[in-house]
């Protein structure tokens, strides 16, 4: 089992270095397949590991070699394989190759196109080291890993400035969560000895619900989950990267790193059944991040920054689901969101692609009988994030709410409040950018193009994942066994199982609702979901309503919503400006005063010490007969003293 | 002889010094070869002169016979510098010391 966690590793670093050493000789149609050919080497063998769990014993914890030992302090390089960890492998690899694949084509006569791969190669690596991470510092290598790949690709145009101005703004904000997953490794240190997985989880059975340490470990390590998965406050990154390519924005900030936070709390769940303080912080920034994202993509214009509030909410609703218990529910939706939302920013890409460049929502409309592949994948995409049955999405959004009502209905009121408005801006978007009539130059209708089948497959693909991807999880209500639930039991012990009928008196649910409550809850919702697709319906396409031209009138409410709630300007006036000039100061009174006058001066003393120095070989016979009288009368003196 | 007595040694002493560093400071200072030459036989010539000075007043002829063999290895060493002067003269055309720099390493 380590070798083919190992080889699972290999082909995606090896591509990254083939890659990045060759990237100025290899050819084009060589990275083509070397760049997805590792990734799908890599998802065939974790078919194999998948394969293995239902027929073999597996060893969860693979120890590689011992990394850190300094006195007590003995961290191993270790691999944890279960379910979860096998659940995101798929993930990872499955969606990343079909993302290689279309990159292939999405990328083609970029001059940067072997680095791309070369990146996209280390990002999957660094990720699939956070998921098979068998211990947290090992997890964090990923965790950092996948941050400055993020940053990489964010900035992969890099003579554009501001696209290099967001990557560093994604990359200091997901710093800024690390500071705290960093505190948080610390204490799990000194409170358990050890930052190994199965360690930690087996002396949290030994500790009370609601012991300080483990709160304060909890806290900290979702401040690093903050910082990654782009939630309140720290979520300002996320539409500044849709500055990188689509393809990354569907990997990076839909399918994979931005869920690296959700996967780190379902590890950690051992820890956050202990606090009930910390999961009701989790689930309460969830939810108003839910909430704070949709009502901000309903203002959108640009069609990945649509998705990318849309990316942000949906991440609230998978930390909401973890705040109310359902692990499962959340790892869930976790895994339906990657397939939908990488199907939607890759056809926003195709729709891109095909415009050669736009991205205003304001100047598409119409492309649903010029691009018809693009436009049914994006219509199954749509319909699965909205949470219509029978695609995916209804199903995982459904587990979710089911916690949420459990916990408490006004959890569930507001997080339908929430569905409502992502069901109506991702309508919104399809309307705007598929029908009535275009809107764009007479140049780009003439170049519009369906684009080539290497893209148009890997959208087709997501997209049937998106449909029937619910089929991993039905639940009881639906004749259905609840498969994901139970191949997730072993990791979330103290959780009650959604397809068993064992009633944990410690367990989340306080009282599971009756099934004629889950019907009636799942028709209130899917009523309000129809109810907005009908009125943006109404709007956009009947009535032709809602393009604004910047610098519109517009009342304040939708003035604070276009403008993100004005977040972006308070963290520019609060904290960029005040550093900024900080380090003017520090650099105008200290650096060039102290510093520069210290490190020159010493360079000026060598100089001057050289130029004395240099008389005695510069062949002026002056200076040889000046330091020979020297010389004598020297002697002369010392012969008299001494 | 007696007559020579009558000047105190220390005049002699005084003015041999004067002349003495005067050629030294014309030897650092010159930047023409031949008076830096000039210069070095100006101190020759001073300690000739103190040389037979102190053999007067010690009564002891060895000073003057000292003094011609000074001044015949000054005549050949003159002759020996000069004759370098003027070659270097008709390879650089010119005898400034600054210019004449390539006696290093």
């Amino acid at each position: 089992m380590l070798v083919i966690i190992i080889l699972i590793l290999l082909f995606p670093l090896a591509g990254f270095v083939v890659l990045g050493v060759g990237f100025r000789k290899i050819s084009p149609r060589i990275t083509a397949f070397i760049g997805p050919g590792t990734i799908l080497v890599s998802f065939l063998l974790s078919v194999v590991v998948l394969i293995s769990f239902y027929h073999f014993a597996i060893l969860p914890s693979c120890h590689l070699f011992e990394w850190i030992t300094i006195g007590p302090l003995r961290i191993p390089f270790e691999f944890l394989l279960d379910p979860l960890s096998c659940l995101m492998l798929l993930v990872v690899t499955g969606v990343g190759f079909v993302i290689h694949l279309y990159s292939v084509g999405y990328m083609k006569g970029d001059p940067g196109f072997n680095r791309f791969f070369a990146y996209m190669n280390l990002f999957i690596f660094s990720m699939l080291m956070l998921v098979l991470g068998g211990n947290y510092l090992v997890m964090f290598i990923g965790w950092e890993g996948v941050g400055l790949c993020s940053y990489l690709l964010i900035g992969f145009w890099y003579k554009n400035r501001e696209y290099s101005n967001a990557a560093k703004k994604a990359f200091i904000m997901n710093r800024i969560g690390d500071l705290g997953f960093l505190l948080g490794m610390f204490l799990l240190f000194t409170t358990f000895g050890s930052l190994s997985f199965d360690r930690v989880f087996a002396g949290a059975q030994h500790l009370q619900p609601g012991d300080p340490a483990v709160v304060a470990i909890t806290l900290l390590l979702f401040v690093g989950a903050v910082g990654k998965s782009a939630q309140i406050p720290l979520h300002t990154w996320l539409p500044d990267a849709m500055a990188g390519p689509t393809p990354v924005s569907a990997l990076i900030h839909a399918a994979t790193m931005v869920t690296a936070g959700v996967y780190m709390v379902a590890r950690s769940n051992a820890l956050y059944m202990l606090s009930p303080v910390s999961m009701a912080v989790v689930g309460l920034t969830g939810l108003v991040t839910a909430l704070f994202a949709a009502s901000v993509a309903i203002f959108q214009y640009d069609i990945k920054k649509v998705l990318a509030w849309s990316t942000i909410s949906q991440l609230g609703y998978m930390f909401a689901g973890l705040g109310a218990g359902a692990f499962t529910g959340a790892m869930f939706h976790l895994t339906t969101h990657a397939f939908f939302k990488a199907l939607l920013f890759l056809g926003a890409g195709s729709v891109i692609h095909a415009l050669g460049g736009q991205q205003d929502i304001r100047n598409m409309g119409g492309l649903r009988n010029k691009l018809p592949k693009t436009w049914w994948t994006f219509l199954a995409g749509t319909l699965a994030i909205a949470g219509i049955p029978p695609l995916s999405g209804f199903f995982s959004k459904d587990e979710i709410l089911h916690h949420l009502w459990e916990q408490s209905p006004a959890l569930w009121i507001l997080a339908v409040a929430g569905a409502m408005m992502t069901a109506f801006y991702m309508f919104r978007l399809l309307y705007l950018v598929f029908f009535r009539d275009f809107r764009g130059t007479e140049q780009q209708r003439n170049h519009l193009h369906e684009s080539p089948r290497i893209m148009t497959i890997p959208l087709i693909i997501l997209a049937l994942l998106a449909t029937v991807g619910g089929i991993l999880n039905i639940p009881e209500i639906f004749c259905g066994r609840s498969n994901l639930g139970k191949f997730l039991a072993p990791v979330f012990p103290n959780i009650q199982h959604p397809g068993s009928s064992i009633q944990d008196p410690a367990a989340s649910i306080p009282h599971p609702a009756s099934h004629i409550t889950e019907w009636a809850l799942i028709s209130a919702t899917l009523a309000a979901c129809l109810l907005m697709i009908f009125l943006a319906w109404r709007r956009y396409v009947q009535k032709g309503r809602g393009i604004l031209p910047d610098g519109a009138a517009q009342p304040f409410a939708a003035r604070l919503l276009s403008q993100r709630y004005f977040v972006d300007e308070f963290y520019e006036t609060v904290i960029v400006r005040p550093l900024l000039s900080l380090s003017r100061m520090l650099h105008d009174g200290v650096e060039v005063r102290f510093i520069d006058r210290f490190v020159e001066g010493v360079g000026r003393a060598v100089t001057g010490a050289g130029n004395a120095v240099r008389y005695i070989q510069a062949g002026n016979v002056g200076f040889y007969m000046f330091m020979m009288i020297a010389g004598i009368i020297l002697a002369l003196v010392l012969n008299i003293f001494v | 002889m007696s007559a020579l007595s009558t000047i105190p040694i220390s005049y002699y002493l005084i003015f041999c010094s004067l002349l003495f560093c005067i050629g030294v400071v014309g030897v650092l200072i010159k930047r023409n070869a031949l008076v830096i030459l000039m210069s070095v036989e100006l101190m020759i010539n001073s300690i000739n002169l103190l040389l037979a000075a102190f053999s007067v007043y010690m009564n002891d002829p060895a000073g003057q016979i000292f003094v011609f063999f000074i001044m015949v290895v000054a005549a050949a060493e003159v002759a020996v510098g000069l004759a370098i002067v003027v070659l270097i003269y008709r390879t650089t055309h010119s005898i400034d010391i600054n210019v004449l720099n390539k006696l290093k390493w």
